[in-house]
C-alpha cells in the first residue's frame, strides 16, 4: 500500500465515503431491498448448484485465456512504435463495450456454422465448425476481455520508468533479464486484480454464455437470477444468487489481495520509451505474430458489424438520433461520476491504508461487488426502494446514468488508485514539505499523474454506459429511450437491418468517446 | 451553440408539448416493449384511441410479457397502470393469483379465436401459433412433425429459445408436452443433437436464423408475413407440423387499483373493435382476435393453418409447465 502517511480530513471521510456508501446501497442494499419484499425464503436445488458449478468454471477458464494472451500482445504493444498503433489500441477497445446481441451475432458471422472461417474451409472440403459449447463460452468471453486485459497490463508497462531500461541497456542486460528483474514483478502485481475483474465479468455473462453454450448446460447464476426474477417471480431466490454472486467476488477479492504483490518504481521523469533489448529478429517475429493473429481475432467481429450497419445507417429514423443524445447525456454523466467515485475513494482508501489496513483493503473489494451484481438485482432492488416515493420514470434517465457509473467503477478504481498510490509517494512528500494544502496540493503534486489514468477511466466509462442496456428497461417512461434499448426494441419488431446500423452508431459513438476522453488526458504527455 | 440558441431550443420544445395534454384524464396502459416501438402497434393504436376518448393514452414498454407481470407485481396496487396488455394464457393463472386484477365490463359480441373464450378477467386482442420458421429456398425436405425433425440429416439444425427467459420458448415447452404428454422426454432427447443453441430470447434466435446459422428457427406462423408484406420476400415459410400447432393467445387487463375505471373500460372495448384489431395484423404480426370487416391483409392467405390448435388451459398451464421444464433440462443437459 501507499507510503502516504497523509492526514484523514472531515473532506475525504464525506466524499470517500459517500461513494463508498452510494455502491454499497446499490450492491448490497438492492439485494437486502429484494430480500424484504420476498415473502418466502428457499433452499437452492441440486440443479442451482450445477448452474453455479458452470458459472465458476467456465469464468476461471475464459480469464485465464483471456489473460495469457494478453501478456504478450502488451507486451509487444508496450515495446513497438509503430504507425497505427494508436488507432490499434483504440478500436482494440470496441468489444470490450459491444451489446451481447452484437456480440453473439459479430462472432457468430466469423466463427458460427455460415461464418468466415467456415466458408473459408468449405473451400477444402472441410466443415463448417460448430463452436457451440464450452468452448463457445470461452471464446466469446476472451473475444470480450482480452481488450481489457491488454489495457490494464500495457498501464503496468508504462508505470515502469524508462529509466529502468535505460539502465539496463547501458548493463546489456538482455530481454530475459528484463523479463526477470522488471516486467515479472510488475506482472505479479497486475494479473490477479486483472484476473479478478475478469472473472468477475464472466461470471455475470448470461445471453452470451447462453447462445454460444449450445444449451441449458451453459446455465449462469445470472440466467437463473433473470428466471427467478420474470418467470417465477421469486425475489427470495434472486437475492440468495445474488449472495452468491458476491460471495464469489468476496473470496476471489480476499485472494487477489493476499496475491497480487505491490511493486514501487523509483520515480522516472516520464519519457517515451525505447526498447533496445527487444530490436532482435526473433522478438521482432513474434510481436508481429501475436499482434496480427489477436487483431485478426478481435477486428474481424467488429468488420462484420461494420458491414452489416453501413447501409441502414444511413436511413436510421429520427426517434434513433433522439435516443443517440440520450445516450450520450447518461454516458458523460455516468462517465463524471464514476471518475468523481474512483478519486475520492481512492484519496480514502489511501489514507485509511496507513493507520487501517484492513478497512482499506475492504474498501477495495467492496468496490469489486458491482461487477459481481446481477444488473437484474440492482435494477429491480432500486426499483423497490425508490417505487414508494418517487415515480420510476421521473429519474429514469439519471438513475441509469449513476448505475452505469457504478458499474464502471471497478475499472476506474483500478486505474487511478494505483497512479494515486505512485503520485503520492513521489510528489506527496515533496508537496507535504513545501506546505502545499488539499486542493493546491492534489492540483500540482497529484493530478498530473492522474491525468492519464483519469482520462481512460473517463472514456472507459463513458463507453461502456453508452452500450449497457442498464436498468433504463424498467423506469424508461414512454418517450424515453436509449440506444441499446432502441436497438432491442427494432429487433424483436423484426426490423433486424436497421437494429444492425443502430448497433453500428452505437459502437462508433461509444468508441468516440472513449477516444475522446483518452486523447484529453494523454494531451499534456505528447507535448512534453 | 451560444445561450441565445439553447434558450430557443428549450422554448421550442416546452411549446411544442401540447397544453391540453395535461387537463385530459390519463389512461396508462403497461405493455411490452415490441409493441410500443415505432414499428409496433403502439403509435396507430394510440392516434386512433385518443381521437375518440377525449384522454391521454400512455403506453408504457415493460419488457416482455412476463416482466411486465413482474413490474405489476412489484409496483403492487400503488400502480399508476390501469391497464395491462400484454399478457399470455400461460401467464394467466399467474396473474390470477395477484389479485391485481379486475373484471372487464363488456363481453366484445363476437372473438375470432380458435377456443372458446370464457375468462371474465382477461380479454384476447391477438393470437397466433408457434411454428418453425424455414428458407424455403434452402430447403425442400421440410419435416412436417417432431419425430421427423428427429429423422432429419445430423447437419439439419434448429435454434430455439430457452423456457425459462423466452415466451416462445415456453410455448415450445408446452406444445411437445401436450402432443406428446408421457413421452415428451423421448422427443426431446430426440431433438438435443439438431438444437444448435438455445437463445435467451427471440431477437438472438431469429437474427441468428436470418443470419444462415441455423436452419429452422422457433417462431410464429404469422412470421413469414412480415417478410412477405413488409419486405416482399418470399422465401420464408413455416413448416406445418401434424400435430398441430400450440396457440398463443395474447390479453389484456384492467387493473382492480385504477383510478380511471370507466376509461379503462372504454378501451378494452376499443381494443376488440375493428379500428384496433385492423392495426395488429401488420405491425404486431399476428392474427387480431376478431377479424377486421376487410378482411386479413393480403399475404396472410400465404401463412399455413394448422390443422390442429393446441392449448393447455390457464389453471393447469402453471403446474404442466414445471414438470415439462424438469424434463426439457434433464433431456437438453445430457
Amino acid at each position: 500500500m501507499a507510503h502516504s502517511s497523509q492526514p484523514i480530513r472531515p473532506i475525504h471521510f464525506i466524499l470517500g465515503g459517500s461513494a463508498f456508501a452510494l455502491l454499497l446501497l446499490l450492491t448490497l442494499g438492492t439485494v437486502i431491498a429484494l430480500w424484504w419484499h420476498a415473502e418466502t425464503s428457499v433452499a437452492l436445488t441440486p440443479s442451482d448448484w450445477s448452474i453455479i458449478q458452470f458459472t465458476i468454471v467456465q469464468a476461471l477458464a475464459s480469464a485465464s485465456i483471456s489473460i495469457i494472451i494478453a501478456i504478450p500482445t502488451a507486451r509487444a504493444l508496450s515495446r513497438r512504435n509503430f504507425r497505427g498503433r494508436q488507432i490499434i489500441l483504440t478500436i482494440m477497445g470496441a468489444p470490450f463495450i459491444l451489446p451481447s446481441i452484437v456480440a453473439i451475432l459479430g462472432i457468430l458471422a466469423v466463427w458460427g456454422r455460415s461464418g468466415y472461417i467456415s466458408d473459408l474451409i468449405a473451400n477444402f472440403g472441410v466443415g463448417p465448425i460448430n463452436i457451440y459449447g464450452f468452448g463457445g463460452v470461452v471464446l466469446a468471453h476472451v473475444f470480450f476481455n482480452i481488450p481489457l486485459a491488454t489495457r490494464i497490463f500495457l498501464q503496468g508497462w508504462s508505470a515502469i520508468p524508462i529509466e529502468h531500461f535505460r539502465l539496463s541497456a547501458q548493463l546489456g542486460i538482455n530481454t530475459a533479464g528484463i523479463t526477470r528483474h522488471l516486467e515479472r514483478p510488475m506482472l505479479h502485481a497486475a494479473v490477479p486484480g486483472a484476473f479478478l475483474l475478469i472473472f468477475l465479468l464472466c461470471v455475470s455473462s448470461f445471453t452470451v454464455a447462453l447462445a454460444l453454450g449450445g444449451g441449458p448446460k451453459a446455465t449462469t447464476i445470472e440466467l437463473a437470477i433473470y428466471q427467478a426474477l420474470r418467470f417465477d417471480f421469486n425475489l427470495a431466490k434472486a437475492s440468495q444468487l445474488a449472495m452468491i454472486q458476491f460471495a464469489l467476488c468476496v473470496v476471489l477479492g480476499g485472494l487477489t489481495i493476499l496475491l497480487s504483490k505491490p511493486i514501487h518504481f523509483s520515480q522516472g521523469l516520464d519519457r517515451k520509451v525505447e526498447r533496445w533489448d527487444a530490436h532482435e529478429i526473433q522478438y521482432r517475429i513474434f510481436d508481429v505474430f501475436i499482434l496480427t493473429i489477436v487483431c485478426l481475432f478481435l477486428f474481424l467481429p467488429l468488420y462484420s458489424v461494420l458491414i452489416r450497419g453501413i447501409i441502414p445507417l444511413f436511413t436510421l429514423p429520427a426517434t434513433v438520433w433522439v435516443a443517440a443524445l440520450n445516450s450520450i447525456t447518461v454516458a458523460l454523466l455516468s462517465a463524471i461520476i464514476s471518475v468523481a467515485m474512483a478519486l475520492t475513494m481512492s484519496a480514502l482508501i489511501i489514507r485509511l491504508a496507513h493507520k487501517y489496513q484492513t478497512a482499506s483493503q475492504a474498501m477495495e473489494i467492496v468496490s469489486f461487488l458491482t461487477l459481481a451484481a446481477s444488473p437484474f438485482v440492482i435494477g429491480t432492488g432500486l426499483f423497490v426502494i425508490t417505487f414508494p416515493f418517487i415515480s420510476p420514470f421521473t429519474i429514469a434517465l439519471p438513475v441509469t446514468a449513476l448505475v452505469n457509473a457504478a458499474m464502471s467503477l471497478p475499472f476506474s478504481l483500478r486505474m487511478i488508485l494505483p497512479a494515486m498510490i505512485r503520485a503520492e509517494s513521489h510528489n506527496g512528500r515533496l508537496a507535504d514539505s513545501l506546505g502545499m494544502q488539499t486542493w493546491t496540493r492534489f492540483y500540482i503534486a497529484i493530478w498530473p499523474r492522474l491525468r492519464q489514468p483519469v482520462g481512460f477511466s473517463a472514456g472507459l466509462a463513458a463507453a461502456l454506459s453508452m452500450g449497457d442496456l442498464g436498468v433504463i428497461t424498467l423506469f424508461a417512461p414512454p418517450d424515453v429511450a436509449t440506444l441499446p434499448l432502441i436497438m432491442y426494441r427494432m429487433m424483436s419488431s423484426y426490423q433486424l437491418e436497421a437494429a444492425a446500423g443502430v448497433a453500428l452508431l452505437l459502437v462508433s459513438l461509444s468508441l468516440s468517446l472513449f477516444w475522446i476522453f483518452d486523447k484529453g488526458g494523454r494531451l499534456e504527455h505528447n507535448l512534453r | 451553440m451560444n445561450k441565445l440558441t439553447i434558450l430557443a431550443a428549450g422554448l421550442t420544445l416546452a411549446l411544442a408539448i401540447p397544453a391540453h395534454a395535461q387537463d385530459l384524464p390519463k389512461l396508462t396502459v403497461y405493455t411490452y416493449d415490441s409493441f410500443v416501438s415505432d414499428w409496433g402497434p403502439g403509435p396507430s393504436i394510440e392516434k386512433a384511441f385518443e381521437a375518440t376518448c377525449e384522454c391521454d393514452l400512455d403506453l408504457v414498454g415493460a419488457g416482455d410479457g412476463a416482466a411486465l407481470l413482474t413490474r405489476l407485481q412489484l409496483e403492487g396496487t400503488r400502480t399508476e397502470a390501469d391497464i395491462a396488455l400484454g399478457l399470455d394464457t400461460n401467464l394467466i393463472a399467474r396473474a390470477n393469483a395477484t389479485g391485481l386484477f379486475t373484471n372487464y365490463a363488456n363481453r366484445p359480441e363476437r372473438l375470432d379465436v380458435p377456443i372458446t373464450w370464457t375468462d371474465d378477467t382477461f380479454l384476447p386482442y391477438d393470437w397466433g401459433y408457434f411454428a418453425f420458421v424455414y428458407d424455403n429456398t434452402k430447403i425442400s425436405n421440410v419435416p412436417n412433425n417432431f419425430e421427423a425433425l428427429i429423422a432429419m440429416p445430423d447437419d439439419f439444425k434448429i435454434v430455439i429459445q430457452d423456457p425459462r427467459s423466452s415466451t416462445p420458448g415456453l410455448g415450445l415447452l408446452l406444445w411437445v408436452k401436450e402432443a406428446y404428454g408421457d413421452r415428451a422426454p423421448e422427443i426431446w432427447a430426440g431433438l438435443a443433437p439438431k438444437i444448435l443453441t438455445v437463445t435467451a430470447g427471440w431477437s438472438e434466435a431469429y437474427g441468428m436464423f436470418t443470419d444462415g446459422e441455423a436452419d429452422m428457427v422457433l417462431s410464429y406462423t404469422t412470421s413469414p408475413a412480415y417478410h412477405i408484406i413488409a419486405e416482399g420476400d418470399e422465401t420464408k415459410s413455416a413448416a406445418k407440423f401434424d400435430e398441430g400447432h400450440y396457440m398463443q393467445i395474447e390479453v389484456a387487463a384492467k387493473l382492480a387499483s385504477t383510478d380511471q375505471p370507466k376509461l379503462a373500460d372504454q378501451f378494452l372495448e376499443f381494443m376488440t373493435s375493428n379500428e384496433f384489431q385492423s392495426i395488429i395484423p401488420t405491425t404486431n404480426w399476428m392474427y387480431p382476435a376478431v377479424i377486421p370487416t376487410n378482411g386479413l391483409p393480403k399475404g396472410f392467405e400465404k401463412l399455413i393453418t394448422p390443422s390442429k390448435s393446441l392449448i393447455i388451459s390457464a389453471d393447469k398451464a402453471q403446474m404442466v409447465r414445471d414438470e415439462a421444464l424438469a424434463e426439457w433440462l434433464t433431456a437438453l443437459s445430457q
